[in-house]
């Protein structure tokens, strides 16, 4: 009788550890999560927002004021190539030397290289200048900054930028039905621009 | 004479500025840029290139500097990307 009853009272005891140990252990789990020290992110909305409008002003000081109303209207650069033997770092690839070819300069993306006579797309440089000392925990820097200084890097030594930069065929990161699209607002955009220069010379 | 570097989550800050003409001012801006270099910083100088276009002159060292620059821009050497 005695063994019966313990049999049957180890039976009960195991099919209630079975039922209530995976509760138990989420309780405490949850409890351990709880307490547990989370590491706070550096992101700060305001801060970053604060950035972003310094590096819009430092921008808007260097550049031309064309350049600096078609970075605020459509949201990236365009730069025109100095390199007599084209952009493909010296090799002047499908008769490209001496073609006038220009960039577009996204924030953080890679630099798109055209030729503005046919809208043909050459090639993506992808370029980055991280911060290694991360002062608030990201090495990226503000995104009108990153276009500032692929535009300084561009316009000052453009053959040591496009020698750092991995170039890659177009469309590997940069959608080429949006850079087409974007040399469709950029060409409707300085029409506008030259009405407005007529309209006001009149 | 201004030293400026664009910072992650700041802007650009102000790092130095002096009289490239006084003496003592010239050998601070000098030791600023050396150490701005070895950081691993570029160094450009927003300019206006022939035809009143604007452009920027990469420097490579304080000599480098053209005398009557307002500003010099420090920001970030340039890597390959992803």
């Amino acid at each position: 009788m005695l063994l019966a009853l313990s049999a049957t009272a180890i039976v009960i005891v195991a099919l209630l550890w079975e039922v209530a140990w995976p509760l138990a252990s989420e309780q405490l789990e949850r409890h351990r999560a709880r307490r547990r020290m989370i590491p706070v992110s550096g992101y700060d909305p305001g801060r970053e927002r604060r950035a972003e409008q310094r590096a819009r002003e430092l921008l808007r000081s260097c550049v031309d004021e064309d350049d600096w109303n078609m970075y605020r209207d459509l949201g990236f650069l365009r730069v025109w190539g100095g390199l007599a033997e084209g952009p493909d770092r010296g090799a002047a690839r499908g008769g490209l030397s001496g073609a006038p070819y220009a960039y577009l300069v996204y924030p953080h993306k890679p630099i798109v290289c055209y030729l503005p006579q046919t809208g043909r797309l050459l090639n993506e440089y992808c370029v980055e200048f991280p911060d290694e000392t991360r002062p608030y925990g990201s090495a990226r820097l503000p995104d009108s900054d990153d276009v500032l200084a692929k535009w300084m890097a561009l316009t000052g030594d453009e053959r040591r930028l496009i020698g750092t930069a991995n170039m890659h065929l177009p469309g590997r990161q940069v959608d080429p039905r949006q850079v087409r699209r974007d040399l469709w607002r950029l060409s409707q955009w300085e029409r506008s621009q030259m009405r407005r220069r007529a309209t006001a010379a009149q | 004479m201004k030293f400026l570097r664009m910072k992650p989550g700041h802007g650009e800050i102000l790092l130095t500025e002096g009289d490239i003409e006084v003496a003592g001012d010239e050998e601070r801006l000098v030791a600023a840029f050396r150490e701005q270099l070895e950081l691993g910083m570029w160094a450009a100088v927003p300019t206006a290139a022939g035809g009143g276009r604007r452009a920027a002159q990469m420097v490579r060292s304080f000599e480098d500097v053209p005398r009557d620059a307002e500003r010099v821009i420090f920001f970030p050497r340039a890597a390959g990307g992803r």
